[in-house]
Parts: C-alpha cells; structure tokens; sequence
C-alpha cells in the first residue's frame, strides 16, 4: 500500500471521529458557556470607609432600562438595600440578583427597595441581565468615572472591581447595615432578610 | 499497514479528552451507580410528604430508600434562572403522574437546592407553589456527589424489587414539555 494511500485512511477514519466528538459538543451547546471562571479570589480587598450610623453618601448613575437613578429620590419613602457585585458574567453574581428577583414581595413588605450596582458600563450590563429574566430592581452602572461610587463606599478591589458588599440604609438615609462579604460566597439570603426586618419593625412610623 | 494504522488510531484517541469540553460532560454527567445510596437527606418533617415518600421516623434516608419504582430527582437553585422559568412546567410533571392512576405510586419526584439553605429553598418553594418534597444543600455535598452538575439537572432512578436499582437518567436541563418528560422517563425506566 502507498504511503499516499495509508494517510488517505488515516484522514478518512480521523474525520470520522472528529465528527462525532463535534455532534457531542455540539448537544451541549444548548446550555451557555458564557460564565468566565473567575478562580478563588482573596476574600476582601478593599479598606472600610462607612460604618453603621453613618449618612449614605448619595449617588446618581445611569441605570440599565435607560435614564439615571438618584439614591436620594428614595429618601423619606423606602429603606433601600444596596448589591455590589464584583462583575458581569462571573459565576456567583450571575445567580445573587436572580435570586432577589424572585422575592420582591419580601421587599415590599419591609417597604424597601433594592439597587443593583457593578462597575461594569452599560452595554455589558445589557446583555449580562438580560438573561437573568425580567428584574424589578434597577441595575446601575458605576462604570465611569470608574468605580467612583464603589470607591466612595470603600467597596473598590485593587483589581478595580467592586467587593460583593450589601448595605440596607433607612428611609432617613442612615445606613443600618453593612455586609463586605468574601467575595468567593454568596450572602446567606436569611441574614440579609432578617437584618432588612429588624431596620423595618425598628422605623419610627 | 494495519500496525501502522492501529498506532495512529492509537494515538488519535489519546487525544480525545484534549479536544472534550467539560460541559460536556456536564450535560450528560455519568452518575455512579452508588450515587443514589450516597445522597442523605432529611426525612421530611411534613407528614404528607413522609407518605408521599414512603417514610416515616425521623434522621435521614437515602433516594433508594423511597418506596417506589422510579424516582425522578430534579436538583435546582432558587438562584437559578432556568430553574425558576422551569418551575411550573416541573409542577405540572408532578400533577400529571399524580393525575394518572398507572403511574401515581410508582413515580415520586423531589428537588434538592444547590448550595442553597433551608430558608432558601422554602423561599422558592412558596414562590412557585412547589407540592413536592424539596431537600436543603447549602453545603453543597449532594451537589459534589453528583458531579458539581449545572442546574437545573435531573436524575431518574430504578428501584428494583430485588433492592437493587440503576439510574436510567441523568441530565443537565430543564423539563421542556411534562407530558413528552414522562413518556421519556416511563420508557427508560421500562415502567
């Protein structure tokens, strides 16, 4: 047999098998490779500057479903729960605002709101959450000038993205609870719900 | 030639976990057939999910414990998306074999939540008016015993009468439509 003809073969039976292995990735492209795995991060990398008692520094950021969100338009009115996530697209905060979205009715019980905010701009914050279902929350972006608000929060990593932090401020504008959680983790929703119910039953009505 | 051919063949194949993509393996994730004994949960403390199960008492119990031929094991996440777009169609394949006087005590179906706490998983089990036995996972240790599997996943398990059992399913994805899912699993499972 000719050398020609033996890797003819050998092609012929390697495509064979390639074709089967892209049928096979081929099926599990139905469930989205779009989440960029971030590894493990060191926990906190940022240095307080807020502490509970504190006024809430206000912030004005353009929001996702177009205009700009004011914190302050809830003054008076709502106790307001603050989500930093650290970015768009990495695995645990592809699934934290998910999980908020499904309890509103828990928010509107305590008479709260929430906001969503990363440092990411705009158009990644489209397509990010656009995934995730219809949100009832705002989702802001402190893209530019950079992380300015995370900053101001003293939720801003080194790297430049913001910690995975939660602060609940009431509807005086004091904040009452803050969490710089490890980044690696989700917040347990528990310890967020009772800490929002124990501001609520404590307000003054 | 042949030699030659079976060498390059040879090593054509040893290749091939070069060029496999994990999540393909995570779409059909192989589930060893210890897998069902491995997996502890709580005996629930609802009474009418204790007989929906089979079991009575408290501690715990393992998946081949639940008295009947087949159970269909869906792990979700409150958290996840697709799992929550996917609840009611879930729902449904729960009322369906419960609608069918064939299949009603020989088909049970349970969720368990990834990595997520009891309060957690109560919060989605209220949100979607879930009627079957949700289980708690916030260490996540059922959730590495299967693989670290996306969600949502489903497991389908055949209880043998002679106490053996083998699971005939196992998959990354949601229900799509209840009826075709439980033609499918009555076929597999050969129920």
């Amino acid at each position: 047999m000719s050398g020609k003809k033996e890797t003819r073969i050998i092609l012929v039976i390697a495509f064979t098998l390639f074709s089967f292995i892209s049928t096979a990735y081929g099926l599990s492209g139905v469930y989205k490779e779009n989440i960029y795995q971030v590894g493990d991060l060191k926990p906190r990398d940022s240095v307080p500057k807020l502490k509970v008692g504190d006024p809430v520094p206000d912030f004005t950021l353009p929001a996702v479903s177009g205009g700009k969100v004011s914190l302050s338009s809830y003054r008076g009115k709502k106790h307001v729960v603050i989500s930093f996530v650290p970015a768009a697209w990495t695995p645990i905060c592809s699934d934290q605002w998910p999980g908020y979205n499904i309890i509103k009715d828990i928010f509107d019980r305590n008479d709260a709101v929430l906001i969503g905010i990363t440092v990411d701009n705009i158009p990644t914050l489209y397509a990010w959450t656009i995934q995730m279902g219809e949100l009832w929350f705002p989702v802001l972006s402190d893209f530019w000038p950079h992380g300015e608000v995370a900053d101001r929060y003293g939720v801003l990593r080194s790297d430049g993205v913001a910690e995975r932090a939660l602060f609940i401020t009431d509807k005086k504008g004091v904040i009452r609870y803050i969490d710089v959680h490890d980044i690696n983790k989700r917040p347990d929703l528990e310890v967020l719900i009772q800490e929002l119910e124990k501001i609520n039953h404590a307000y003054p009505r | 030639m042949i030699k030659k051919i079976l060498i390059y063949l040879g090593i054509f194949v040893g290749f091939f976990p070069i060029f496999d993509h994990p999540a393909r393996a995570a779409s059909t994730p192989s589930i060893r057939d210890d897998t069902p004994t491995a997996i502890n949960l709580p005996i629930p403390q609802r009474p009418h999910e204790r007989s929906y199960l089979g079991l009575s008492g408290t501690g715990h119990f393992n998946i081949s414990q639940i008295k009947a031929p087949v159970v269909i094991v869906e792990v979700f996440s409150m958290y996840c998306p697709h799992c929550q777009k996917n609840a009611p169609e879930v729902n449904k394949l729960y009322r369906i074999i419960e609608d069918n006087p064939y299949v009603k005590d020989k088909i049970k179906l349970i969720g368990i939540g990834a990595g997520n706490s009891s309060y957690e998983v109560e919060v989605f089990r209220k949100k979607y008016d879930i009627p079957f036995p949700l289980f708690a996972d916030k260490d996540y240790s059922v959730h590495k015993a299967l693989g670290e599997v996306r969600t949502p996943y489903f497991m389908g398990i055949k209880n043998n009468k002679d106490g053996t059992y083998r699971v005939f399913y196992s998959k990354v994805g949601g229900v799509e439509k209840a009826d075709e899912f439980l033609e499918m699993m009555l076929k597999l499972s050969g129920l």
